[in-house]
C-alpha cells in the first residue's frame, strides 16, 4: 500500500490508467444499456419497469461500497496517515453521494407504479436516506474548516462512525421484513433471478464499478493538481513579498 | 476519578449559574410543541395518538440547542486546552461533559415532557413509559450531540453544521424510543425496544467518548 504513497507515482499511474479506464466504462456502459434496455425480456409481473432495476441495483450496490471504501480510507488516513487516503476519502464522497441518490430516485420511480407511492418509510429506504445524509455531512464538513486537515480529520471521524449504518441497510430487507424485497442475487443458495435478467444486471454493475473507479480516479488526480497548483502559488506570494519595494 | 467528578461538577455549576440557558431549552421544547395544536387542529383524539411522537422530537430538537456550546465556551477560552494537558484521559473528559450536557438539558426536558404531554392530550397510562424511555433517549442525544460538537467544533456556520450531522444520527433512538412506547400504547411489553434501547446507550456510552476524544485532539494537534 506505501508503494503507492507517493503522489507523484499516484499521478504517474493514474495518468497511465485513466483513458483505459474510461475507454472500458463506456464500453460496459453501451453493452450493459443494450443489454438491460432492448436485449431483456420484460418481466412477467412487472413489465417494462423492471429496466429500472437495471440502474437502480448496481446504483445502490456502489453506494454501498463507495462508502465502504470510505471508510477504510479514512480509518487508513487516521490511523497510518496514508497520505492519499484523504485525497481518496475527498473523492469517494461526492460520487458516493451521487449514486446514492441515483438509488432514491430510481427507486421513487419504480415504487409509484409498482408500489402506488414514491416514498415509503421502510426500513431499508430509511437506512438509505441516512446514508444520503451521511454522505452529504462528509462532503459538508471537509469544506467547514479554514484549516484543510482539521476538515479531513473529522470527516474522517464522521465516516467511520456512519460505518455501523452498511450492515443495517444490509440486512434491513432480512430483519424488518418491510415493503423492499429481499436479496435476489447475493444469497446463500444461488441467485434466484432468472439469468436472462443477471446478465444485464451484472454488465451493468461491471460498468458501475468501471465508472467509480475512474471517477474517483480522476478526482483525485485533480485534486493532487490543485493542490499542487495551491502550494506553488504560496511560494509565488511568499517569495514576491520577500522582493524589496513590494 | 477526581478530576472526573471535579469536572462534572464545575460544568453542571457552570450551566446553573447561567440558568438563562437551561430554561430556554425548557422554553423551546414547550413553545415548538404548542405549535403542533394549531398546524394539525385542536382534535384531542388525533393529538393524544400523536402527542408522545411530538414529545420526543421537540426533546431531540431541544437538546441540539445548547450542543454548540458543548465545547465551544471552553474552546475559546483556552480551558480546552488545559483539560487536554490534564492528567485526566481525554475521553473521561469528553464524557464528564456529555454528562453534564444530559444533566443539564436532559432532565430539565424531563420535568417538562409530562407539561407537553398534557397539553397535547397525552393518554395517562403512557406517561410513566415515556418518561422512563426518554431517560435513556436523552443519554444517547446527549452522546451523539457530543461527537457531533467535537467534530463540528472550530467550524464556519458550526451550528447548522452540527445540527445537519446530528440529525440524522438521532433517528435510531427516535426509533428505539418510540418503538417502546408505542408497544405499551398497543398493550404489548415494551422490553424488546427498551433493551436496544439500552443496549445503544452502552454502546454509545463506550464509543462515544473515544469519538470525541479523537476529535477534539484532531483540533488541539
Amino acid at each position: 500500500m506505501h508503494r503507492f504513497a507517493n503522489p507523484g507515482r499516484f499521478q504517474r499511474l493514474a495518468a497511465r490508467l485513466l483513458p483505459w479506464l474510461k475507454g472500458l466504462t463506456a464500453l460496459a456502459f453501451l453493452a450493459g444499456l443494450y443489454l438491460a434496455l432492448l436485449a431483456s425480456p420484460p418481466d412477467y409481473q412487472q413489465g417494462e419497469t423492471v429496466r429500472i432495476m437495471y440502474v437502480h441495483v448496481p446504483a445502490a450496490w456502489m453506494a454501498l461500497f463507495a462508502y465502504l471504501l470510505l471508510g477504510l480510507a479514512s480509518a487508513s488516513a487516521l490511523v497510518w496517515r496514508h497520505p492519499l487516503a484523504d485525497v481518496a476519502a475527498a473523492a469517494l464522497s461526492p460520487v458516493g453521494a451521487a449514486f446514492t441518490f441515483i438509488a432514491l430516485v430510481t427507486g421513487a420511480l419504480w415504487g409509484k407504479p409498482m408500489w402506488g407511492t414514491y416514498w415509503v418509510w421502510d426500513a431499508r429506504l430509511t437506512s438509505f436516506l441516512l446514508l444520503f445524509f451521511l454522505y452529504l455531512g462528509h462532503m459538508a464538513l471537509l469544506g467547514a474548516f479554514d484549516d484543510r486537515s482539521r476538515g479531513q480529520r473529522s470527516a474522517a471521524v464522521l465516516a467511520l462512525v456512519g460505518l455501523i449504518n452498511l450492515p443495517i441497510i444490509k440486512f434491513s430487507v432480512d430483519w424488518w421484513n418491510t415493503l423492499h424485497q429481499p436479496a435476489s442475487v447475493a444469497r446463500f443458495d444461488g441467485p434466484s433471478i432468472d439469468p436472462s435478467m443477471l446478465w444485464p444486471l451484472f454488465t451493468m454493475a461491471a460498468a458501475f464499478h468501471l465508472y467509480l473507479l475512474a471517477a474517483v480516479m480522476e478526482r483525485m488526480r485533480t485534486q493532487l493538481l490543485a493542490a499542487r497548483l495551491r502550494t506553488q502559488r504560496q511560494a509565488r506570494f511568499e517569495t514576491w513579498q520577500g522582493e524589496p519595494g513590494a | 476519578m477526581t478530576g472526573f467528578a471535579a469536572l462534572l461538577r464545575r460544568d453542571l455549576r457552570l450551566s446553573l449559574r447561567q440558568g438563562i440557558d437551561l430554561l430556554a431549552v425548557v422554553l423551546f421544547f414547550l413553545a415548538a410543541g404548542i405549535l403542533f395544536p394549531f398546524a394539525l387542529g385542536p382534535e384531542p383524539e388525533l393529538l393524544g395518538r400523536i402527542a408522545a411522537g411530538i414529545v420526543m422530537t421537540m426533546a431531540a430538537l431541544a437538546s441540539l440547542l445548547s450542543l454548540d456550546r458543548l465545547f465551544a465556551a471552553d474552546f475559546e477560552d483556552g480551558s480546552l486546552d488545559g483539560l487536554v494537558l490534564s492528567p485526566l484521559a481525554l475521553e473521561l473528559v469528553a464524557l464528564a461533559k456529555v454528562l453534564a450536557h444530559w444533566l443539564s438539558t436532559g432532565l430539565p426536558l424531563l420535568l417538562a415532557a409530562p407539561v407537553l404531554g398534557l397539553l397535547l392530550n397525552l393518554p395517562a397510562d403512557l406517561y410513566p413509559i415515556l418518561l422512563l424511555t426518554l431517560l435513556a433517549v436523552t443519554l444517547a442525544l446527549s452522546l451523539l450531540g457530543g461527537l457531533g460538537a467535537g467534530l463540528t467544533l472550530g467550524a464556519r456556520r458550526g451550528g447548522i453544521l452540527l445540527a445537519f450531522i446530528v440529525l440524522p444520527l438521532f433517528v435510531p433512538v427516535l426509533i428505539l424510543g418510540m418503538g417502546a412506547v408505542t408497544a405499551v400504547a398497543l398493550g404489548e411489553s415494551p422490553m424488546a425496544a427498551l433493551e436496544l434501547l439500552l443496549a445503544l446507550d452502552l454502546g454509545l456510552l463506550a464509543v462515544g467518548p473515544w469519538g470525541i476524544a479523537a476529535a477534539l485532539r484532531q483540533l488541539l494537534r
